[in-house]
């Protein structure tokens, strides 16, 4: 039987994954795809705990996430492609303009 | 009458005020006579409150607003016109409004005279609160006040630069304005006390409830406020030891040592102990203390004034000399005598102050009295002037001088302290010797001045015709007395001679008269021809002594100034420099290498900032972890 526990883990598992991403990459694109990845984690978790107390605020919350996830992408994209108009490139290690 | 009331206290301020807003523009006349007419308004009113008093026998009470007020303490801006405040009113505005009107001739070179007609108001206004306050606080805001106006005029020229001591006993007049102000500092600490010790045990400041509390108060809690207080009274009146103050004061202006430093402000203590005479007479042991004091002081003053050279420090010896008989007199218990006395010394000080003023006007600024002499060819009126006012102050017979000081040296008599009486007697003897010996060596004898080319004349018509009313209150105050007692000892208690002095009167009265009159002709054989310096004498022990006051000023520099500033100087480079300066060096070095470092992480790399931020989050989760735990 799979219980709210599976579900929690392969959330956490999942977030742990992003978080990394998010550490380790060093290309805006991928740090992206690392940020999706821990929304989706979360996501997850909402459905779960939401279906476990059969309360639908957490699944509502899931929907706004993605909403707003979706908006995101499409804003963040945006200024990608403008930055890789201008510099040619996408990796934050030469996109090092603000050095204090 | 209670629009009297103000009038008489706020028209020196508005005189002050109007004669500020020319502070800084050059000298104008008109703000001179406008300030002189506006104490003359502020005298007027005085007088009509004065006959007001006199004629219906009580008091006037205001209370024109709330000042102070938390908690239990309710301290009101109220006034106090009775017989003894009245008194000091009249004689304040008496002798300022001569003063302004002096002044005007006085400072007529002088490129502050907006100024200084701003400052002298001031005080006048000052000085009118402390007289008036029906409480402590009050007097003790007019107390501090005077300090604050005496100080500005101490040191009114303050451009002046400081010399050694042996050029100039007292400096320079900004050295000689901070020496009277530290020093009254260190009374006014001793007054505060009393003042707490009367509010603590009390539970008020008003003088009515104050009085009135008395009887259940324990003796040693009156003993203490008592003794409090009065050294608050001796740095404002000068007595020994805080007395050093007041004869480099003369630095000032001489208008402002006549109506500051002789008529009005030094005053200030004895008034203190004459207004609170119910505390004082239950306290005879602080009371004999008072009247000791003053004797040694009257003495003690008078000798060093006996070889003195400079013409402004021997009435400057001669006015602590004074106080010290009106605090002997206060001492005994003789309240109204010794009022008396302070209101006709007042007089004739003033009168001898501004005479000095004409002689420096005619001298060019000299003071030292053996480069004068045969002065009264060209100053006949000022002669005359201090030659009245010296009569007075050596107490002979019809003078104003003759009633007050007699009277305080048979009170000395009447209580049966008989050293304190001889030693009065005695001082009466030298203070005549030394007025005289100024008067002989300023006016009579061989012109020595025209050796260093001076050429004196008299001072301005007007300013000897304003001079007129203290010459003539000199000669006839003394008169005055049987009403002034019958005025005053309605609220200050009667002082009665016993059967026995009161049948030896006139021998008591003829040995004090010996003893001034032939003071008097020891002066006029030595110096009335003319000066005859004997080396001897001048460099005996007793006469170098006196001429260095004893070495006092020369003591504490030594012992107190020069160890305070060691000491402070310790305290700077040490304390201060090394441990509270480190210290704050220290944190703001800390924070300038933190910030240093912490710069490190601002490095422009996004992916840098997102590991930050999650171990920001991470440490954030910790500490909610940790709290959860414990709370």
């Amino acid at each position: 039987m799979i219980g709210l526990t599976h579900y929690l883990v392969v959330s956490a598992l999942i977030f742990s994954i992003g978080l990394i991403g998010v550490l380790r990459r060093r290309n805006l694109l991928m740090l992206f795809f690392a940020t999706e990845v821990m929304l989706n984690a979360v996501n997850i978790a909402f459905a779960a705990i939401s279906h476990f107390y059969n309360d639908l605020t957490g699944q509502m919350f899931a929907f706004f996430i993605i909403a707003i996830a979706a908006s995101e992408v499409a804003v963040g994209l945006g200024i990608l492609i403008v930055l890789y108009k201008r510099y040619g490139s996408l990796d934050l290690d030469e996109l090092e303009s603000m050095k204090g | 009458m209670e629009t009297l009331v103000y009038i008489a206290l706020f028209a020196p301020f508005v005189s002050s005020m109007f004669a500020a807003l020319f502070g800084m523009s050059p000298r104008k006349t008109f703000v001179g006579i406008v300030a002189s007419l506006l104490l003359l308004i502020s005298f007027a009113a005085s007088v009509m409150l004065m006959m007001h008093i006199y004629a219906t026998g009580t008091g006037i009470h205001v209370r024109m607003m709330d000042w102070i007020s938390a908690g239990d303490l309710s301290i009101p801006f109220g006034f106090l016109v009775d017989q003894v405040s009245v008194t000091m009113m009249v004689v304040v505005t008496l002798v300022s409004t001569v003063v302004h009107v002096y002044s005007i001739g006085y400072m007529d070179h002088d490129k502050s005279f907006n100024r200084f007609f701003s400052y002298l108001s001031a005080f006048v206004f000052s000085m009118m609160i402390l007289v008036m306050s029906d409480n402590f606080a009050g007097l003790f805001i007019g107390w501090e006040g005077v300090g604050v106006c005496s100080w500005l005029l101490i040191g009114f020229w303050y451009h002046k630069a400081d010399v050694t001591r042996e050029e100039n006993p007292s400096i320079s007049p900004s050295w000689a304005a901070n020496e009277a102000f530290i020093m009254n500092r260190i009374a006014d600490l001793g007054m505060l006390v009393g003042l707490f010790i009367v509010y603590w045990n009390v539970g008020s400041l008003q003088y009515d409830a104050v009085f009135s509390a008395l009887p259940h108060l324990s003796g040693t809690v009156l003993n203490a406020a008592a003794l409090a207080l009065f050294i608050g009274a001796m740095g404002k009146s000068a007595q020994f030891p805080l007395h050093t103050w007041l004869t480099d004061a003369m630095e000032g202006p001489t208008p402002v040592s006549a109506l500051i430093h002789a008529a009005t402000m030094v005053t200030a203590g004895v008034f203190l102990v004459i207004r609170a005479n119910p505390l004082f007479s239950v306290t005879p042991e602080v009371s004999y203390f008072i009247a000791a004091l003053g004797t040694f002081v009257a003495f003690f003053a008078a000798s060093m004034a006996l070889v003195n050279r400079d013409l402004k420090r021997i009435i400057a010896f001669s006015t602590l000399s004074q106080l010290g008989y009106m605090f002997a007199a206060a001492g005994l218990g003789a309240y109204w005598i010794a009022l008396f006395h302070l209101a006709a010394h007042a007089f004739f000080k003033a009168l001898l102050f501004l005479g000095a003023g004409n002689v420096m006007h005619a001298m060019n600024d000299e003071l030292d009295i053996f480069k004068m002499g045969g002065l009264k060819k060209t100053m006949k009126w000022t002669y005359l002037y201090m030659g009245v006012a010296s009569l007075a102050l050596a107490g002979i017979p019809f003078f104003a001088g003759f009633f007050s000081k007699d009277a305080i040296i048979e009170t000395a008599y009447n209580e049966g302290t008989l050293v304190l009486w001889a030693i009065l007697v005695v001082t009466a003897g030298m203070t005549a010797f030394y007025s005289f010996r100024q008067v002989f060596l300023t006016f009579e004898g061989d012109e020595r001045y025209k050796a260093f080319g001076i050429h004196p004349h008299e001072m301005y018509k007007f300013v000897l015709v304003a001079m007129s009313p203290l010459g003539i209150l000199a000669v006839i105050a003394g008169f005055g007395k049987g009403s002034f007692e019958h005025f005053v000892t309605k609220l200050l208690p009667e002082y009665h001679m016993s059967e026995h002095t009161h049948h030896i009167a006139w021998l008591l009265g003829l040995i004090v008269l010996a003893f001034a009159v032939s003071g008097i002709v020891l002066a006029y054989k030595k110096y009335a021809k003319k000066l005859v310096r004997d080396e001897k004498v001048e460099n005996s022990f007793i006469y170098k002594l006196l001429a260095n006051q004893y070495y006092i000023p020369k003591l504490y520099e030594e012992f107190i100034s020069k160890p305070y500033a060691m000491i402070s100087e310790h305290m700077w480079k040490d304390v201060d420099m090394k441990i509270v300066d480190a210290t704050v060096d220290g944190i703001a070095k800390f924070l300038y290498k933190s910030g240093d470092g912490a710069r490190k992480m601002q490095s422009g790399n996004l992916s840098n900032y997102l590991n930050w931020m999650a171990v920001g989050a991470v440490l954030l989760l910790v500490v909610a972890a940790f709290s959860a735990m414990l709370g």
